[in-house]
């Protein structure tokens, strides 16, 4: 009977190891994948980004993309995923074992803020390629890592969410003279008020913030903050808000009549425009960080993303697949120019970049280039005839328009008028 | 004054739900001695359940008010099955134990939990709006509240009176009190303390699986949403004391009140309110505010 069981164990065992480890060829490339797949996060971005993950590294791997990207691989290279939750306690010791242990070439991930202010400083340390997909805070290379050489984002920063936001207000003939704010207490939310309240005071004759609110990350129940927005009687109501807590306070909200009462900003709401169409009110403005989704310019790239996505996942395809898509493209892009998918090699490409992602071009303009920047579009709410949700009045803007230029802090820019813009 | 009306009613609705979210904790902990980190675990089964239920009925095209009905029993199904499965799969086992280490097993527990919500229900988030919208909106000094908010008040309400009244006014509640008091002497006495603690565990559960049921309709229910609330039930349960019913209440308005001034007042000091309150009361009375006396025993 022992016999039995041990022979039992030990076939379990040597199945699972097979089902679960991929196959690893000597030339091929590692590369570490790190968005949330547990915790609040994960539904609304951490899945989205981890599938767009994988339909993009498997038609990297097959060659199946659209020009100009339809040779295989990186530089002919396989490229081998490892696949890490951000949701942990303990992130650059989960860094470390990516670098140290799994050996992989480089990392692409980071969704939160917090992640991408603690593992930038880790990827220079470590001299691992990390490029960050997704995180908006400033800091990142204002503050905490200014002479990068290790670490990119391929995704431009909160203040381009934020300047745009404000810039779409004016221009839309919005009122805005009694303005308040709700996002989340860290850096992402903070950064992001911080931004579109400065971008304001610049753009309106007259601006007065009347209540602003930094509830915690994850808090669902918004009751007293809601209110204390009711009471002051805000013109526009501005918030950062994503995934869940967007979501709950979208319900909450508009139960309470607060967007019938406000022009209420969600700077991150095309996550939720689809499954909330029946609550998010008409006249919302929605963004999506980026000119993603359905926001994204017409091209073969984002048609091939779109439909493969919906395909293979039964979903449209939101801003932090778009990202995830991009970055992914970048790597490729910067790869093949290099002809090699050496750290070294790929570092040295990446730099100064500029491709094409399924949201349009992209460009490492700033931060020495290891930052993205790109045209961004906002939109406002509307529901279709046929009850499904839509973006009217959609409003694009140039990336010099919305972005600081190279060598200035993004709240210096703002306060100095937005020097430079190429829409002043 | 429009403010001070504001406060209250959003201090009364935020304390209401705290209650119905820490009052199985506190139950729980009274009797078996046991700080049950898995109750979150059974306020995001009851969330899911209850989502996923009014979910499909909503698919039906009938008409809202039987997902009204769906919320508690998807709490007590969720609840009751949960808890079975914890109390006499594990816990039983352990009865006697250091309560430092049942912490670390209700932890394992929960922890499960949160896989076992993610293996049925995946990542995707859940929304059930229909029932906080079917009661419309009532107007206080002009600030609109969802009737959804008084029903959850009423229910909070209900809970504490059945509880009170279950404990001082029936046969097992009395006996109840008695194993909370002491429970060697209640063995001694003739009490089956392991059958009481199958029962408190499960109604425990279950009003942890309610808390989570009935902020469904108001949330987005994703994953993580029990490890945010065993947080704030925890801060409640050690104000009011831990295992007091009348405890949880008092502790519940005052987190509930300060909040709620705190996010009018003063926005930046919103979480810290709710520590600050704490450690004050914890300063004055170091076992919260109607902590059970408890004998030296030699």
């Amino acid at each position: 009977m022992r016999k039995i069981s041990r022979i039992l164990m030990t076939t379990t065992a040597v199945a699972t190891a097979t089902i679960c480890a991929a196959p690893v060829f000597a030339d091929d490339v590692k590369v570490g994948v790190v968005t949330f797949l547990s915790g609040g996060a994960a539904g609304p971005f951490g899945v989205p980004a981890r599938n767009a993950a994988e339909l993009v590294i498997d038609a990297i791997n097959k060659g199946d993309l659209p020009a100009p990207y339809n040779t295989a691989g990186l530089a002919g290279n396989t490229i081998a995923p490892v696949y890490v939750d951000e949701n942990s306690k303990q992130k650059n010791a989960d860094f470390q074992k990516l670098v140290e242990k799994d050996g992989v070439e480089m990392v692409v991930g980071y969704i939160s803020s917090s992640s991408c202010k603690s593992i930038a400083p880790e990827a220079e340390k470590l001299k691992r390629l990390t490029i960050l997909f997704d995180c908006g805070t400033p800091q990142i290379f204002e503050d905490i890592v200014t002479e990068p050489h290790y670490t990119f984002r391929t995704a431009a920063t909160a203040t381009m969410d934020n300047v745009a936001a404000a810039r779409y207000l004016m221009d839309t003939g919005a009122d805005a003279g009694r303005v308040a704010g709700i996002n989340q207490n860290y850096a992402w939310g903070q950064d992001s008020w911080r931004d579109f309240s400065a971008s304001l005071e610049q753009l309106a004759e007259a601006t007065e913030v009347v209540t602003e609110q930094f509830p915690k990350v994850y808090a669902g129940q918004y009751g007293s903050e809601i209110s204390a927005l009711l009471t002051n009687r805000p013109e526009v109501v501005h918030s950062s808000f994503w995934g869940g807590d967007m979501e709950a306070f979208v319900i909450q909200g508009s139960a309470r009549g607060l967007f019938e009462r406000s022009k209420v900003v969600l700077t991150a709401g095309e996550t939720a425009m689809f499954s909330l169409a029946k609550q998010i009110p008409e006249g919302t403005v929605i963004g999506a960080r980026g000119p993603h989704g359905d926001l994204a310019p017409e091209s073969d790239l984002n048609t091939w993303f779109r439909a493969a996505y919906k395909e293979r996942f039964g979903s449209e395809p939101t801003y932090p697949s778009y990202k995830m898509a991009q970055a992914l493209l970048g790597v490729k892009a910067a790869a093949d120019k290099a002809g090699s998918s050496l750290q070294d090699d790929v570092i040295g490409a990446l730099e100064g970049l500029e491709w094409e992602g399924p949201s349009g071009k992209v460009s490492m303009a700033l931060a020495g280039g290891h930052q993205a920047i790109q045209d961004t579009a906002y939109g406002t709410f509307k529901l279709a005839e046929d009850g499904s949700a839509s973006l009217v009045d959609v409003i694009r803007y140039d990336a010099g328009c919305v972005n600081p230029p190279a060598g200035v802090k993004s709240l210096n820019w703002i306060k100095s008028g937005f020097d430079g813009a190429t829409c002043n | 004054m429009l403010t001070a009306i504001a406060i209250a009613v959003d201090g009364l609705g935020f304390a209401a739900w705290l209650f119905l979210s820490s009052v199985g904790l506190t139950l729980i902990y009274g009797v078996m001695r046991i700080l049950n980190i898995a109750h979150g675990g059974f306020y995001a089964l009851g969330a899911y359940a209850s989502a996923w239920g009014i979910g499909l009925y909503m698919q039906t095209g009938n008409p809202v008010g039987f997902a009204f009905l769906i919320i508690p029993v998807m709490a007590l199904i969720a609840g009751v099955v949960a808890g079975l499965a914890i109390e006499r799969g594990v816990l039983r086992f352990m009865y006697g134990r250091d309560e430092v280490l049942m912490v670390l097993v209700t932890y394992a527990m929960f922890l499960i939990l949160e896989d076992v919500t993610k293996l049925i229900w995946g990542t995707d988030s859940y929304v059930a709006w229909q029932p906080a919208y079917a009661l419309g909106t009532i107007d206080i000094a002009g600030i609109p509240y969802t009737g959804y908010k008084f029903l959850i008040i009423g229910v909070a309400m209900l809970c504490g009176g059945l509880l009170y009244w279950g404990l001082t006014h029936t046969r097992v509640g009395k006996l109840l009190l008695v194993v909370i008091e002491d429970r060697e002497v209640s063995m001694a006495l003739g009490i089956n303390v392991t059958k009481f603690f199958t029962i408190t565990f499960l109604i425990g559960a279950t009003l942890g699986a309610l808390g989570g049921a009935l902020t469904a309709p108001e949330i987005s229910v994703v994953p993580g949403i029990g490890a945010e609330i065993i947080v704030m039930a925890f801060a409640v349960i050690v104000i009011g004391g831990m295992g007091s019913i009348p405890g949880a209440i008092i502790g519940a308005l005052i987190v509930g009140f300060a909040r709620a001034a705190s996010v009018h007042i003063y926005p930046p000091a919103e979480l810290f309110s709710i520590y600050l309150v704490m450690a004050a009361v914890l300063a004055v009375k170091p076992y919260g505010l109607f902590a059970l006396a408890e004998g030296r025993k030699i």
